[in-house]
């Protein structure tokens, strides 16, 4: 054990929080990413750690460049993430926080299937805290159905690891080559966490109802962590452009009908790990490749979003577009920076998107894959469109809602110049990111005069549509249906449909059956006697009562048989009858 | 529970419209947007793109596409948000 495992470094770090007062407790926690960053650079590849553990040998140390891509944004971002939150002094969020990191840094590096697993459930676990944090009554529910979504995947994925690990007899996490009922069910555990329809709606339930800094740290680790799982466990995996493909269009549909800023930029985190999932099922090297370096450039670009959207909401306390508008006035810098951004998230020429998304979008050209690059490309459209251009247009300008909550702390507009910067960096010079990439490839070329061209003639015109169908685009103080109805509402109605529809049919019975049926039976068992008495009877009573008429002497009959007083001697008869004939016979 | 913004004040109506509400302003912006979505164009009157799929060499293929796209994509939103859209309490007991 030679190397110092850089998830260990997060979660013993996370441990020693506690014991730090005042400001050094935030440089403490800024240190712990950057020295994992640091440690993360050190390492060479190599599998390390490993554990014997009942029969099986895991491996908690596997360093490749694919683990090592991820492991230096997963810090990265961390780093930017806790300079973000220099004001916060929440025990509870830094250790969490530091705990989620550290775990899905254990994720990535893990290299078998056990442990692997193990930190896929302390992210689970670890990272509800963030959205619990807030103590609202809304972030418990909220925190509440994230946690038991994330079991549910999480046991898929359990279950199909077993299946896998029985039928293979190995644990090593690699590409699984077999389609078969384990490994389909891992797929579909870690489909939870990237939030693919019908699973997603745990993101845009939950994280917009996280802690400022909470839903900074949320956007980055858990789709990731998935994205990072589906390119080492299941590349080419055709299904996946499907999903990857419904996945773009349905964070756009949602994110265009939200009114919560949050709740836009979480809906556009489903739309844009749809263009890593799409890579992903490509799975050629220049589009794994671009999967890869999408996720690196998302994470920065959607964690800047998510800052600057935390900084309005920390300024104002309001996070609705109908409430907030017109903080270009006091927020400028804010404003800026969100709309860097903004424009990398577009993949606008010149910021980190368009030099990675490009990657994929080439990569479904070079395989002649016509559906999915034009979804990609409506996609790429709709994506300035939602997060583009409207998150910045409702919070900061439309209509000046009287807020002038003057501009953000200096530790936040810190953090979000440095990721502002880095998103251009990239966009400018891509070299240091693409000399990093998993797998070899030629060097990509993304700047090109006709490129450029089709690109800017893309998002312009998408801006076009925009501001000419604004009065469709007008806000309402609404939320929007999503998956999680079924057991939000589902629940209820499942009660009330149970409570109108099974109870109707045993109140139905019980009137029917109790109520009506047994009376009847018993006042028809009560009059049985009488009934078939009188019929056998009537022939010679007729003559033997006082009273002629049927009515008085049915009545008098009654009387008797319900008082258990018949003509005795008419029984006599019947059963002298029936002896004799006994006797005869 | 409604959280509290730091630096909240109301605006006094004496204030100035600001910069980018002027209709002034406004117009520019627009005679700009239009300015640019031309421009964009310009540059399919020099370059012969190596076509991909079929369709992607025409003269402004990717306005258009971008056009149509964005417009169905906010037009099938408008109509989900029908049936999909309810009120913020929709959820509350």
């Amino acid at each position: 054990m030679t190397n110092i495992h850089p998830a260990l470094l997060l979660i013993c770090g996370a441990l020693l929080v506690p014991f730090f007062k005042g400001k050094s407790k935030n440089f403490f926690v800024i240190t712990l990413p950057a020295a994992a960053f640091y440690l993360i650079s050190t390492l060479e590849p190599s599998t390390s750690w490993q554990v014997h553990f009942f029969g099986y040998d895991l491996t908690f140390l596997r360093v490749d460049r694919l683990s090592k891509i991820f492991g230096y944004i997963f810090t990265l971002n961390a780093f930017a993430a806790f300079i973000y939150a220099f004001y916060l002094k929440d025990n509870a969020q830094h250790i969490s926080a530091l705990f989620y990191i550290g775990s899905a840094l254990g994720a990535v590096f893990a290299g078998d299937l056990v442990s692997f697993y193990f930190f896929w459930e302390v992210m689970a676990v670890s990272s509800t805290f963030l959205i619990l944090a807030r103590r609202t009554k809304k972030s418990m529910g909220a925190g509440m159905r994230y946690i038991l979504v994330h079991l549910f995947g999480g046991l898929c994925l359990l279950a199909g690891i077993v299946i896998y690990i029985s039928n293979t007899g190995s644990v090593v996490f690699e590409a699984m080559t077999e389609q078969n009922l384990g490994t389909w069910l891992m797929l579909l555990g870690v489909l939870v966490n990237a939030a693919a329809p019908p699973f997603s709606a745990w993101l845009s339930d939950a994280y917009p109802e996280a802690t400022v800094t909470g839903g900074v740290i949320l956007s980055a680790y858990t789709t990731k962590t998935a994205v990072y799982t589906l390119i080492r466990g299941f590349p080419g995996w055709e299904i996946l452009i499907l999903v990857g493909c419904i996945m773009t269009l349905y964070g756009i549909i949602y994110a265009l009908l939200e009114n919560d800023m949050r709740r836009i930029l979480a809906y556009s985190i489903i739309n844009q790990v749809g263009f890593m999932v799409t890579g992903v099922g490509i799975g050629t090297v220049m589009s794994l490749n671009g999967a890869a370096a999408h996720a690196f450039a998302h994470i920065i670009y959607k964690a800047l979003l998510w800052m600057s959207a935390g900084s309005v909401l920390y300024m104002t306390g309001k996070s609705k577009c109908t409430e907030l508008g017109g903080l270009y006035k006091t927020m400028p810098l804010t404003l800026i920076f969100g709309t860097i951004g903004a424009m990398a998230i577009s993949s606008f020429p010149g910021t980190s998107g368009f030099t990675t998304k490009s990657l994929i979008i080439s990569g479904s050209i070079h395989e002649h894959l016509f559906w999915p690059w034009l979804i990609l490309e409506i996609a790429s459209a709709g994506v300035f469109l939602h997060a583009g251009i409207k998150f910045p247009y409702f919070v900061f300008f439309a209509k000046d809602k009287g807020l002038r909550p003057g501009e953000t702390n200096k530790s936040m507009l810190t953090a979000m110049g440095f990721l502002a910067f880095i998103c251009l960096f990239l966009g400018v010079y891509p070299k240091p990111l693409y000399d990093i990439l998993p797998y070899e490839m030629e060097y990509y070329h993304a700047y090109s005069i006709s490129h450029v061209a089709t690109q800017l003639q893309l998002l312009m015109f998408s801006a076009l549509v925009f501001f000419l169908f604004l009065a469709l685009l007008k806000r309402t103080d609404t939320i929007a249906l999503d998956t999680d109805w079924f057991y939000r509402k589902g629940g209820r109605l499942f009660y009330q449909v149970m409570d109108k529809g099974l109870n109707a049919v045993n109140r139905t019975f019980e009137r029917v059956f109790v109520k009506e049926f047994l009376v009847d039976l018993t006042t028809h068992v009560k009059r049985l006697p009488f009934a078939v008495l009188a019929k056998i009877c009537w022939p010679f009573w007729k003559s033997a009562f006082d009273a002629p008429d049927k009515k008085t002497i049915n009545e008098n009959l009654l009387k008797r048989a319900q008082s258990g007083f018949y003509p005795i001697s008419i029984i006599g008869l019947f059963a002298a009858i029936y002896f004799g004939l006994l006797f005869l016979l | 529970m409604k959280e509290q913004g730091l630096g909240e004040t109301m605006n006094n109506n004496n204030e100035s419209p600001g910069f980018f509400e002027k209709p002034g302003t406004i117009k520019l912006l627009w005679v700009l947007l239009y300015a640019v979505c031309v421009l964009t164009l310009v540059p399919d009157f020099f370059i012969h793109r190596h076509p991909h799929f079929a369709y992607d060499n025409y003269f402004g293929f990717f306005a258009l596409l971008g056009f149509v796209a964005c417009a169905l994509l906010i037009l099938i939103a408008k109509g989900f948000g029908f049936f999909l859209k309810k009120k913020e309490d929709y959820y509350d007991d």
